[in-house]
């Protein structure tokens, strides 16, 4: 299915928020999730189910003012 | 000392880590400053760059403080998401607040930034507000939460200094005992200095060191302005007058005529 990673499309497998960081490359990496506009925490990351269009950012630490 | 919530700080300086010509710099750039908090902020990162990995490596090494912002929200909402999810990154309750109103002078929106501060606030969130010296949403600021408020010199990356010195002076008389770190506009370190005489209690410099053909060593400037405005603010200014006072005895002056 296609899902909209950080502004790009992607199509992914993964059934699960968790699954997905790991299948587009984030495995280990510092980042803060969020879904449609709702933060996700870690914790909650493997019980976070995608469907299809739907909306994820991932952030990490940036420089900033 | 001060003492931002329950943490005390030796520093007054704060400084931003954005606009640095290279990751190398801007360690250095703190180094130089002794400052104890920097500012960091959130934003996507690619799979393949990783390049906020890098940023974060670098900034934990620094062993200073973290104050993530929510620079670029626009709405309260946003800002409040913004928050939680440097909670979650950068393990801190602070949260410097930014709810931009207005996109030519990233004037703050105090109406969504005094309804964020009141949300993060009663969610354990030490907010530090980015605001004006408005008096009535300083008020509403604390009244909110807030226990810190860091009013703008000048819009961000200005470098015009203390824009209304009157309204700042107020801002300072009005809530003697609440710290009041100037935030933005600085340009240079005369106006740090006139900061700290002016009493406030800290300030937070980025694009004008940043952004400084030598930022090491403009950094190290603040750092001294700093201390030299605290010094001074502690000493007591002697207050401006309009006529000159001669500062030689009067007395036993020769008459030569």
């Amino acid at each position: 299915m296609k899902i909209l990673v950080n502004g790009t499309w992607c199509d992914t497998t993964a059934t699960h928020l968790a699954s997905a960081l790991d299948e587009l490359g984030y495995g280990g990496s510092t980042v803060a999730t969020a879904l449609n506009g709702e933060f996700v925490p870690a914790s909650l990351r493997s019980a976070a189910p995608l469907a299809e269009g739907d909306r994820l950012e991932i952030l990490a630490p940036m420089q900033g003012g | 000392m001060l003492r931002v919530y329950d943490t005390e700080l030796r520093s007054r300086l704060m400084l931003g880590t954005s606009r640095y010509p290279s990751p190398a710099v801007l360690a250095e750039a703190v180094k130089a400053s002794r400052v104890q908090v920097v500012t960091v902020s959130l934003r996507r990162e690619s799979s393949g760059e990783r390049a906020g990995q890098g940023f974060w490596s670098l900034v934990r090494d620094l062993g200073v403080r973290v104050l993530p912002n929510t620079a670029g929200c626009h709405s309260v909402k946003e800002a409040v998401t913004t928050a939680h999810m440097a909670r979650e990154v950068f393990g801190t309750s602070w949260i410097k607040l930014e709810v931009i109103g207005e996109d030519d002078t990233l004037h703050p929106d105090v109406f969504g930034l005094v309804e964020a501060a009141r949300i993060l606030s009663g969610e354990g969130f030490e907010v530090f507000p980015y605001t004006t010296e408005d008096l009535v949403v300083a008020d509403k600021l604390l009244a909110a939460g807030c226990r810190v408020l860091m009013p703008w010199g000048a819009p961000i990356g200005s470098g015009r200094g203390l824009n209304n010195l009157f309204g700042l002076k107020a801002l300072r008389a009005h809530f003697p005992d609440v710290p009041l770190v100037i935030d933005a506009g600085i340009g240079v370190p005369s106006h740090a200095a006139q900061a700290m005489e002016l009493g406030f209690d800290a300030v937070l410099i980025n694009t004008a060191v940043a952004q400084a053909a030598n930022p090491v060593h403009m950094a190290e400037a603040f750092a001294q302005a700093v201390e030299a405005g605290r010094a001074a603010r502690e000493a007591g200014p002697i207050e401006p007058r309009d006529l000159a006072v001669p500062s030689t005895p009067v007395i036993g002056t020769a008459i030569l005529r």
